[in-house]
């Protein structure tokens, strides 16, 4: 076949399918170094911390070692407990699993506003027609002991 | 450099600061596959390989008989569609004798090393290698230069795939 | 074109596992290399950043996410990506933004974290072997060092001893280096009776496993001539690509070297590259690819390497230091960040401040090569003061 004819039909062409060897690979990520302690806080204290630009006057939640505007490196006096309240910035209802399958339930996810920050995360104890932008929601905490250092400390933020 | 740069940032974490789970550590899978078209060139010569033969395209301009075969030359950057069987044999232009698997696990003891080759393919122009296995063979015995020849499936397994052939063997 | 000079460089340690994100990598970087030079972000026009590939970091649009910490926030910012070759890629790919008139300072940003990738960055690898013909296989990264190796000494009659000189070489520079992975000197008896792992390559023929970061700033001359009395000019940049099909070109020679250095010495007026560099950066994941690369930059006849190796031609106070860094194998190998530590090398070295690393004799030029993808790209650039 040259370069000039064409395969019309899908199914005409052959595919080669890795078959025995998959691609099994995983990824470890650290949380960094604002994000340790960022967690940290989380894990042992129930407590969501952002750090503040007093530059640019912005208060970066989850908290970070720069300010992204001026590069500026922010430390442990730019740090501020941000509380554990938030507004609901934007949200949707899914109804997929990330597969693209149809879920059983559909869930809610929401980006919480607090301070100058987003965090996405899930919404719970909430019906989907009562969720509005603007909405305050407040952090659900896993009970401590169930807490591992990462975002999903969190359970999810529900309305108060 | 001292004078302008006093801090060097990067925190390293030794075995120790994982192990005691002091560093939170988030994991992932990719959890994916693929299935990829073979295209049209290749797509003939995995349908030749399943038959027993090795195919190859020729250039109308350059003259070079190329592996694996190609629907446009990349040297002339013209089509090509000329096709031609090549042999089953070759000669080896450089090996290596691998301990470790893809995933850089370590192949065990008692188990036979991974034996992977450039081999140019008889027929084809000079220096048209291919990437296999080497098989039936001592690893020490080896040689760059060594002639190869292929050792196929039987015909019943072969599933229109480079591991048609099984390896290259010296003859 | 305008001349463009390197004003400022920085970097992060290289280390096994960062605590660091990539990000934050990336940040530390950049705010040394601002920091070096006295400038804030306000004075940078653009960002053009590097990194390899994204299975590393484990990020998919690794270049797009560590953008904040690059400086990038609300600025032209472009990310290259070629590989190994991605660090001096990316200086070339500044030095056009500079270059064309378009902007008079750019911040060249390349980081890599490799420790993401479970269990081992190697397995990444799998995926940049030709899917149909070359995958089913089951290669591992190693099979093209080892194939390329193999016939490059068998080409020449080297020895594995030969090869190892350079990895004890490098090593031993790298002990000066206050960014350094290492804190051992290395014998030719240790690299050549360490684990094998694909013949004819051992546990220390080869560089580490690395995260961490590297930076320069550019800045166009009349800028440069303002916050500098030692700009350090970008003379020459080049870069090739040879074809994929690998195994179709004989190994033991790297043409796409050949041709980027060539590119680069046109650009600088350089004609007798051998005679009139006094430093060079090759390019040396692995202890052969440090020679290998020398007679692809035409710094050394084919086949004669090893003699004028072990003559000491390459050492630090030799006619042609090699690798005074300590290079990927003394300093550290996380890929993208690692070309670009060989150009912060060139800077601090032309300008005299490379503390215990200094080259004597007040070298004016020097050259830095890297190379990636499959056994295929190389990128060079000759700095001069």
């Amino acid at each position: 076949m040259g370069i000039l004819q064409r395969i019309t039909r899908n199914i005409d062409n052959r595919y080669w399918d890795p078959g025995l060897i998959g691609f099994p690979v995983k990824n470890s990520y650290t949380a960094g170094v604002a994000g340790q302690r960022f967690f940290e806080e989380i894990k042992e204290n129930g407590r969501i911390f952002g750090s503040k630009c007093a530059g640019c006057d912005l208060t970066y939640v989850p908290a970070r070692i720069y300010c992204e505007r001026c590069l500026s490196g922010l430390e442990e006096k730019d740090w501020v407990d941000v509380g554990d309240e938030g507004t609901v910035y934007a949200y949707t209802e899914v109804h997929q699993t990330k597969s693209g399958e149809a879920k059983e339930k559909p869930s809610l996810i929401a980006a919480v506003k607090i301070a100058d920050g987003l965090l996405i995360h899930r919404l719970g104890d909430c019906l989907p027609e009562a969720v509005h932008i603007g909405m305050p929601v407040k952090a659900e905490f896993k009970p401590k002991n169930e807490r591992q250092g990462g975002i999903e400390d969190i359970k999810y933020f529900k309305p108060f | 450099m001292s004078e302008v740069v006093k801090v060097f940032g990067g925190t390293a974490l030794s075995e120790k600061d994982i192990s005691s789970g002091k560093i939170f550590l988030t994991k992932d899978s990719l959890d994916c596959a693929y299935a990829w078209d073979t295209g049209v060139a290749i797509n003939r010569y995995l349908a030749e390989l399943k038959k027993g033969n090795i195919i190859a395209t020729r250039c109308r301009k350059c003259k070079r008989i190329v592996l694996p075969p190609r629907l446009f030359c990349e040297l002339c950057f013209i089509p090509v569609n000329d096709w031609v069987y090549v042999h089953d044999s070759g000669v080896i232009n450089t090996f290596s004798i691998c301990h470790v698997h893809w995933d850089a696990s370590r192949v065990k003891a008692g188990e036979d090393p991974h034996l992977p080759a450039v081999i140019e393919i008889d027929g084809a122009s000079p220096g048209m290698g291919i990437m296999h296995l080497l098989g039936e063979v001592k690893p020490a015995k080896i040689k760059i230069g060594m002639k190869v020849k292929a050792v196929w499936r039987p015909e019943a397994e072969r599933t229109g795939s480079i591991t048609d052939i099984k390896y290259f063997k010296p003859i | 074109m305008r001349k463009v000079a390197i004003v400022g460089a920085g970097m992060t340690k290289f280390v096994r596992r960062a605590l660091e994100t990539p990000k934050e990598l990336s940040f530390q970087a950049t705010k040394t290399t601002l920091d070096s030079c006295g400038l804030t972000l306000d004075d940078v026009d653009c960002v053009a950043h590097g990194t390899a590939p994204d299975a590393f970091d484990g990020l998919h649009q690794n270049g797009e996410y560590m953008v904040d910490g690059c400086g990038g926030w609300n600025k032209p910012t472009m990310r290259v990506y070629v590989g190994g070759g991605t660090g001096i890629h990316a200086i070339a790919h500044g030095w056009h933004h500079v270059a064309s008139g378009l902007f008079d300072t750019c911040l060249v940003v390349c980081e890599e974290k490799m420790s993401s990738a479970m269990p081992h960055a190697q397995a990444f690898f799998l995926t940049i072997f030709d899917s149909i013909t070359e995958r089913a296989l089951e290669p591992n990264l190693l099979w093209i060092f080892a194939l390329e190796m193999n016939r490059y000494m068998e080409r020449y009659g080297y020895s594995k001893e030969d090869m190892a000189l350079v990895a004890v070489n490098n090593k031993l520079n790298g002990l000066k280096h206050p960014a350094s992975q290492f804190t051992d000197q290395v014998t030719v008896e240790d690299v050549v009776n360490s684990e094998m792992m694909a013949y004819p390559v051992s546990r220390l023929d080869v560089s580490p496993v690395s995260d961490g970061a590297a930076a320069v700033l550019l800045a166009s001359e009349r800028v440069a001539r303002r916050l500098t009395d030692k700009p350090v000019w970008i003379e020459g940049v080049g870069w090739s690509l040879d074809t994929a099909y690998w195994a179709t070109r004989d190994l033991y020679y790297p043409r796409y070297t050949d041709t980027a250095a060539r590119m680069a010495y046109e650009m600088a007026g350089i004609r007798e590259p051998a005679k009139q560099i006094n430093i060079a950066e090759p390019y040396d994941p692995f202890d052969y690819k440090a020679l290998h690369h020398m007679e692809g930059l035409q710094l050394s006849p084919r086949g004669k390497t090893v003699e004028l190796l072990r003559d000491g031609h390459f050492d630090r106070d030799g006619n042609l230091p090699m690798c005074p860094s300590g290079g990927l194998l003394g300093v550290g190998n996380p890929i993208a960040a690692a070309g670009t530590m060989k150009v912060c090398e060139l800077f601090w070295q032309l300008r005299g401040e490379a503390d215990e690393r200094q080259v004597p004799g007040n070298p004016q030029l020097g050259v830095a090569q890297s190379w990636g993808d499959l056994m295929q790209v190389s990128s060079v650039v000759v700095v001069g003061i």
